[in-house]
């Protein structure tokens, strides 16, 4: 099968490529790219005034299978991954049972490889059952196919704990993934602490309890000399933490989601239990301090945190509804509006923190570019198409959006995934 | 000024007017409850539940009686004799009693939002008798009803509110109605209690009773919760009392005319001594018989013209 795009803008921040070209496909991967292709390709596409960059890799996904397939499942979440330009997706380990071993691993390898619409990439627990006690079998988890390893949705509370975690991950050269967040500081909150927790007397969740321990997983970091990368960055002080830290030669990486850059606080006055999400969504002046960090290269990953929960879950008491918003169909679209459209990162930029960036921290050397040879995972999106975010038209299985109703301009036309249309509008 | 309103969630949305209208429909109102019939025909035919999630005599028998005394029909539900019990969601619950043709559903929970999220999915008016933290409009309004019954106005008042600040709904329904009305207003707590961020309401913040006390026209002392004394918000009981109890020795630093009042149930020689609570400047029983009017008036207002 091969597939010939052409006349489209091809950005390709890896190789610093930016130019309208052709892009010839040929059995799973990038065969050329040339100013113009004349191939008697069995697919051709016209991408005249579209963008073609590497297809969208998403490093931070709850695909919720197994345990939760009312929520997610292996085929929805791609399903999901495609509509929104993704082509690689990771699965976080808190599902029930948690992927804290090679048995898990390996069946969501084979599992989800079934459906072929994207990629799903495993992440593994660093403690057994996630339960921040023991360490899990990270090596062999490595060898099944893990590319990190997270307690996600949890901290390890335990800095003895995290510490042997890092040092024996930098062994066998395992990424690990933090989720920051001192329980003690922010148990039972339901939002962020301030004015509008006071205002609606919900028990508020503090930037302190996020960012004490960006700050103590920094140090462990430092300490150890693995590498770290800090999930779902939210407040403004652990951007100028995490900053500082790069500044002095840290070996480390962040990323943030588009409802952080996006809206705050304030949206939980409507008591929707969409807008409840951990992180909790912050102030005005933390979204600011995201939007700079993502301009400065202090952040390097736009990720989704895609984290769907059933409408019987989320249709409860605001304190009983489960935390998470789902994020993969909407990520690029929030993208192009709070970013490209408003002058603050170019195409280039977004598509780098959106694929390259989380292809080189994960190591998948094949994804994240339109290198000669590499996986023909491809995105082409149509900045102009304009589009509404309608309910009944969510691929994935949950509906949980603070965003359900927003008109966008831009998003995926054709998502290419292993040098198949795997979505096409 | 016209009632427009289908439910009663809290006053941080209501205008300043409409306060005012609920507190002249209750002072006309407030006679009924005097007569040797206490029954007027206003809403005859109307059906008012009472659905309370969370334990409460005042409030429930106050809005029962409220709603008896206009000749409304009234059924009260409480969580322990529900269906929530058995695992059915609070929308499924109260979408059920909707479709037995109810007018008015009278709601107090433990979660902050709860009856915001039922007045978004049902049809009958809701009337918020206390959501989690965040308001309790009804007790706002009584005490505020009170107030101006015994000081004729509310503009210019000193008024502080004592005590846990940062888990009472009282305090911020009382915030919003008297910052509304022209009223000054300061709040005092330890300041593990003191939420963050409340100075932006445009009232005075303290954490010295004393300051809280001198030149003031009203103390509205609240109670300590005491199940939440295992979150170790202050050491001890005692030390609270001898800090932020009000007692007739600290009184002597407000005003001579000062009203004290209390939303109930009050712990006796905890946030106030016994003197205080019973003395000549306590309106406390007097917040409780208003507090009849009150929520008589906000179900004529929410139901009286309702076809």
């Amino acid at each position: 099968m091969s597939i010939l795009i052409k006349s489209g803008r091809v950005i390709d921040p890896k190789n610093k490529f930016d130019a309208v070209s052709d892009v010839l496909v040929e059995n799973g991967k990038i065969l050329k790219i040339a100013k113009s292709i004349n191939a008697d390709a069995a697919e051709k596409i016209d991408a005249k005034g579209m963008i073609v960059a590497p297809g969208l890799i998403d490093m931070h996904t709850h695909v919720r299978q197994p345990g939760r397939e009312d929520a997610e499942d292996f085929h929805s979440a791609q399903v999901a991954a495609a509509k929104g330009g993704f082509s690689s997706i990771t699965a976080m380990p808190n599902t029930n049972p948690a992927c804290d071993n090679r048995g898990i691993v390996e069946y969501i390898i084979s599992e989800a490889g079934k459906a072929g619409i994207a990629n799903i990439f495993p992440i593994g627990a660093i403690t057994r059952e996630r339960k921040g006690e023991d360490l899990a079998e990270i090596a062999d988890m490595k060898d099944a196919g893990v590319v990190a390893v997270s307690d996600d949705g949890c901290s390890v509370k335990n800095a003895q704990l995290m510490r042997k975690a890092l040092e024996y991950s930098k062994m066998f050269n395992v990424l690990v993934i933090s989720h920051c967040e001192d329980l003690d500081l922010s148990q039972k909150g339901v939002m962020n602490e301030g004015l509008i927790s006071t205002v609606l007397g919900l028990k508020g969740m503090p930037s302190i309890s996020e960012f004490s321990f960006v700050q103590r997983d920094i140090e462990l970091a430092q300490l150890t000399g693995a590498r770290l990368h800090i999930a779902h960055v939210s407040t403004k002080e652990s951007v100028a933490i995490i900053k500082q830290a790069k500044k002095i030669g840290i070996d480390i990486t962040c990323e943030t989601c588009p409802h952080y850059f996006t809206l705050t606080d304030e949206a939980v006055k409507t008591f929707d239990t969409n807008t409840k999400v951990n992180p909790p969504l912050r102030t005005k002046e933390d979204v600011s301090a995201i939007i700079e960090g993502l301009k400065d290269g202090t952040i390097d990953v736009i990720a989704t945190d895609h984290a769907p929960h059933t409408e019987a879950d989320k249709d409860v008491e605001f304190d009983a509804a489960p935390s998470g918003i789902i994020g993969l169909e909407t990520a690029l679209a929030l993208s192009i509006a709070e970013l490209i459209d408003k002058k603050i990162l170019s195409y280039d930029e977004v598509i780098k923190k959106m694929s390259f960036n989380p292809s080189n921290i994960l190591g998948l050397t094949q994804k994240g570019s339109l290198s000669q040879g590499a996986a023909a995972d491809i995105v082409v999106i149509n900045p102009d198409k304009k589009w509404v975010f309608a309910k009944e038209q969510i691929a994935s299985k949950s509906k949980n959006s603070p965003f359900i109703g927003r008109a966008f301009k831009g998003c995926a036309v054709i998502t290419i995934c292993n040098g198949k249309i795997v979505y096409r509008i | 000024m016209i009632w427009t309103r289908k439910d009663l969630l809290g006053l941080e949305d209501l205008s300043a007017e409409e306060i005012t209208l609920i507190l002249d429909t209750a002072a006309s109102l407030k006679e009924i409850s005097e007569r040797t019939v206490k029954k007027v025909p206003a809403l005859r035919g109307k059906t008012v539940v009472m659905f309370f999630v969370e334990p409460s005599t005042r409030t429930r028998t106050s809005f029962e009686l409220a709603a008896k005394r206009l000749s409304a029909d009234t059924l009260s539900i409480t969580a322990s004799a529900s269906s929530l019990q058995k695992g059915e969601s609070l929308k499924d619950t109260v979408k059920n009693i909707e479709a037995m043709k109810v007018d008015a559903l009278v709601i107090r929970h433990s979660s902050s939002g709860a009856p915001h999220m039922l007045a978004k999915a049902l049809s009958p008016s809701i009337i918020n008798a206390g959501d989690g933290s965040h308001e309790h409009p009804t007790q706002a309004l009584l005490d505020i009803f009170t107030i101006r019954e015994k000081k004729s106005k509310i503009k210019g008042l000193n008024v502080s509110l004592i005590g846990d600040i940062m888990h009472s709904r009282v305090a911020r329904s009382n915030i919003w109605a008297l910052t509304k009305l022209g009223a000054n207003v300061t709040v005092c707590a330890p300041a593990t209690l003191m939420p963050p961020g409340i100075e932006k309401l445009g009232i005075k913040v303290t954490t010295n009773l004393k300051e809280a006390i001198k030149g003031a026209d009203v103390l509205n002392v609240l109670r300590i919760q005491m199940e939440r004394q295992k979150d170790k918000f202050f050491p001890s009981i005692r030390e609270y009392t001898m800090k932020f109890g009000v007692d007739l020795e600290k009184l002597k630093e407000a005003k001579k005319d000062v009203l004290i009042m209390h939303p109930g149930p009050i712990n006796r020689g905890i946030e106030l001594t016994p003197e205080v609570a019973d003395g000549k400047y306590s309106v406390i029983l007097e917040q409780v018989t208003n507090g009849i009017a009150v929520r008589m008036a906000v179900l004529f207002l929410l139901l009286g013209k309702k076809k």
